[in-house]
């Protein structure tokens, strides 16, 4: 669902792209929200590629522990078998980041393809491939990934995230034919048309820099999509649960009852690193967001003017305030440097139809 | 009119799409499901059941592809989805008449309690930027970072297991008979209460953070400045020309995530043993009952397209935009 904020960012964060002189690289980075969600998703990676050594016991491996509750021998428990569930954590969750990156270069790459084909081709083939993605789009994903998945005769983590991958490209496609669209016909893509630059080259060098926010938020968000995807397919079972992963861990968890017998360090973990996860992906895809369009930066100052009757304000450059709002908020237009007015959000709202 | 001549030929179009994924995903599958499903239910399967197994995975090979999409389509307008083997002999579209009533009841008020109370939120949150509503945010981020089968889990354990305040499973109690009287209906809203909730905590946020952002970028611009500056009441500029214009986008996302709002509805039956048509699905899945889980696949899309109609629907009526083109 972090995917429908960048929509409605993306083109404001075009006009800022256009015109902005001399952007501060690392801003991105310095924004709060950011460094914890990579922090997150860093020690996330760690233990994906650590996991298996870092492990004490093996996950599958019976102990004489059975159904213990959380102890310094076992951190998270063990099951009605004796298997150290922190193990099992540990050992699954490269499982979990393995699908959930795989399947989004996959959905990725088949978005950007489409998607900026379609927006910079236009006529038929734009008719054609937005229907596709439009199909796709309205086609509830989770039960098809669903059908694909138990047709197939083996499952493992690689068939999984090709399928996930397969069926989650069009919102990506969306989002990105839209922003090609208002890309398309800018002075600079006009001049390098003029220039006899070839089609390709302009896609690649002119148009896909100024894709990259969108493309970067896209990504993410179909990161999420595939861990939840993936989890679920292994909980009901589909997926082959003889592989660990955290989707496996509540699987076995719900099969031999662990909510009636009251083993709530059964499923509480696994849960928890699930949203922890996904949690810092949506980190990291708010920071994208607000560095793309300025006004979604959570500062108190940006409506300290209230307009009232009898009440004409004085405006001063603010330095905390980003310009684009300092502009769009006052009511007399001071000559700023550069920035643009803002947009209205995704086309569907145009100011010269309000009253 | 238009417009609404345009999507609809859209949603039939897509319509026949799916139907036509549905009726080719088992024949490009390789291996021969069919051969290994008889030995699997050894003498459980009689003659008509196999048969129409056969057809299901295309494997009568005296017929066409293009004869058996046509007989595919003849059985579908005669309401004829194919026989389940967990619940042999009833027809997949009986079972699926019977657990579609509960799922429609639960997942339609749920969807629209967490849309509107969403909504809600997100309005005053953007309004009032950086006060404690607007820092509820990352708490509501992590809400709907969490699977909803996974808090359906918690929600078991904690109100069912812990404290018996909800039974834990089931749409109603096993000893009333369904009838449109009082004790079954309230009977059916006690249990429905645990299920209905899980939903509607996991999918607000989504609502809540679209709706606030959309409102940031509204209260920026000049029609709102306007307003404000002719003294216009601040709850009036709030809701008629700050949160009308930002609900617009809020409504056609509505439309697009009800594909994800479906999947985690499904599970959330799964979890709850609710009898609606996520819970036949999981048991389908569990038995490898593949007519049965076509059937469920072809009536969510079906539902999520007559669900995306109404939104459009309703986008008219608050748009005149779209209504002037006509």
């Amino acid at each position: 669902m972090a995917l429908q904020a960048s929509e409605s960012a993306v083109v404001a964060a075009a006009d800022t792209d256009a015109s902005a002189p001399r952007r501060d690289k690392l801003r991105f980075l310095r924004n709060g929200k950011t460094l914890v969600g990579l922090s997150i998703l860093g020690f996330f990676v760690l233990l994906a590629i650590f996991g298996d050594a870092l492990a004490p016991y093996d996950p599958s491996a019976r102990g004489p522990n059975i159904m213990a509750s959380p102890s310094w021998d076992h951190p998270f428990g063990t099951t009605q078998t004796g298997q150290d569930i922190f193990s099992q954590i540990l050992v699954g969750t490269r499982g979990v980041l393995v699908v959930g990156f795989v399947a989004a270069v996959l959905a990725t790459v088949l978005g950007v393809l489409i998607g900026v084909t379609a927006g910079y081709l236009g006529g038929f083939g734009d008719d054609a491939l937005s229907s596709l993605s439009n199909i796709f789009l309205v086609i509830p994903g989770l039960p098809l990934i669903i059908i694909i998945t138990s047709f197939l005769p083996e499952t493992n983590d690689l068939t999984i995230a090709a399928v996930i991958g397969l069926t989650s490209w069009a919102w990506g496609a969306r989002v990105l034919r839209a922003q090609t669209l208002s890309l398309r016909n800018r002075d600079y893509v006009q001049a390098a048309r003029a220039t006899g630059e070839s089609t390709w080259r302009i896609i690649v060098f002119e148009l896909l820099p100024n894709l990259t926010p969108v493309i970067a938020t896209g990504f993410i968000g179909t990161v999420i999509f595939a861990v939840l995807s993936n989890i679920t397919l292994a909980f009901i079972g589909i997926a082959d649960i003889s592989e660990w992963n955290w989707g496996t861990v509540l699987f076995w968890a719900q099969n031999n009852q662990a909510l009636a017998q009251d083993a709530w360090w059964w499923f509480v973990p696994a849960g928890l690193c699930i949203a922890l996860l996904g949690t810092s992906l949506a980190l990291i895809n708010y920071g994208i967001d607000e560095f793309i369009n300025p006004r979604l930066r959570n500062e108190k100052a940006d409506r300290s003017v209230t307009m009232r009757v009898g009440f004409t304000p004085v405006l001063r450059d603010q330095p905390g305030v980003p310009a684009g709002v300092a502009q769009a908020g006052s009511p007399a237009r001071v000559p700023a440097p550069a920035p643009p007015p803002g947009s209205a959000p995704q086309g569907t709202i145009r100011k010269d139809d309000q009253a | 009119m238009r417009y609404l001549i345009q999507r609809l030929g859209f949603y039939l179009f897509t319509a026949w799409a799916a139907i036509t994924i549905n009726f080719f995903i088992p024949r490009l599958m390789p291996g021969d499901p069919v051969a290994s499903l008889i030995t699997r239910y050894a003498g459980q399967l009689d003659s008509k059941a196999i048969d129409s197994l056969r057809t299901l995975f295309g494997l009568d090979n005296e017929e066409s592809v293009w004869q058996q999409y046509l007989d595919y389509w003849g059985n579908l307008f005669q309401g004829d989805l194919g026989t389940s083997f967990t619940y042999f002999p009833t027809g997949v579209s009986e079972i699926i008449s019977q657990s579609l009533p509960w799922t429609l009841g639960l997942m339609g008020l749920t969807t629209l309690l967490s849309f509107l109370l969403g909504t809600a939120i997100g309005v005053y949150a953007g309004w009032k930027r950086g006060s404690w509503v607007d820092n509820m945010l990352p708490v509501t981020t992590f809400l709907s970072a969490i699977p909803y089968f996974w808090l359906g889990l918690i929600a078991i354990a904690v109100f069912a297991v812990q404290w018996s305040v909800f039974p834990a499973s089931g749409g109603y109690d096993n000893s009333l008979v369904p009838a449109f009287d009082w004790p079954f209906i309230s009977s059916t809203i006690y249990h429905g209460t645990l299920p209905a909730l899980t939903i509607v905590v996991s999918a607000i946020a989504g609502w809540i953070l679209g709706m606030r952002n959309m409102m940031v970028s509204v209260s920026a611009e000049d029609y709102v400045l306007v307003a404000q500056a002719k003294g216009l009441p601040e709850r009036r500029v709030m809701f008629s020309y700050a949160a009308r214009n930002a609900i617009l986008p809020s409504i056609s996302n509505f439309a697009l995530s009800l594909g994800f709002i479906v999947g985690g509805t499904l599970l959330v039956e799964m979890v709850f043993s609710y009898p609606g048509i996520g819970f036949v699905l999981f048991q389908g899945v569990g038995a490898k009952d593949y007519p049965l889980m076509q059937g469920v696949f072809l009536i969510i899309t079906l539902a999520v397209l007559a669900a995306n109609l109404v939104a459009d629907l309703i986008y008219l009526l608050l748009d005149p935009r779209t209504r002037r083109e006509a």
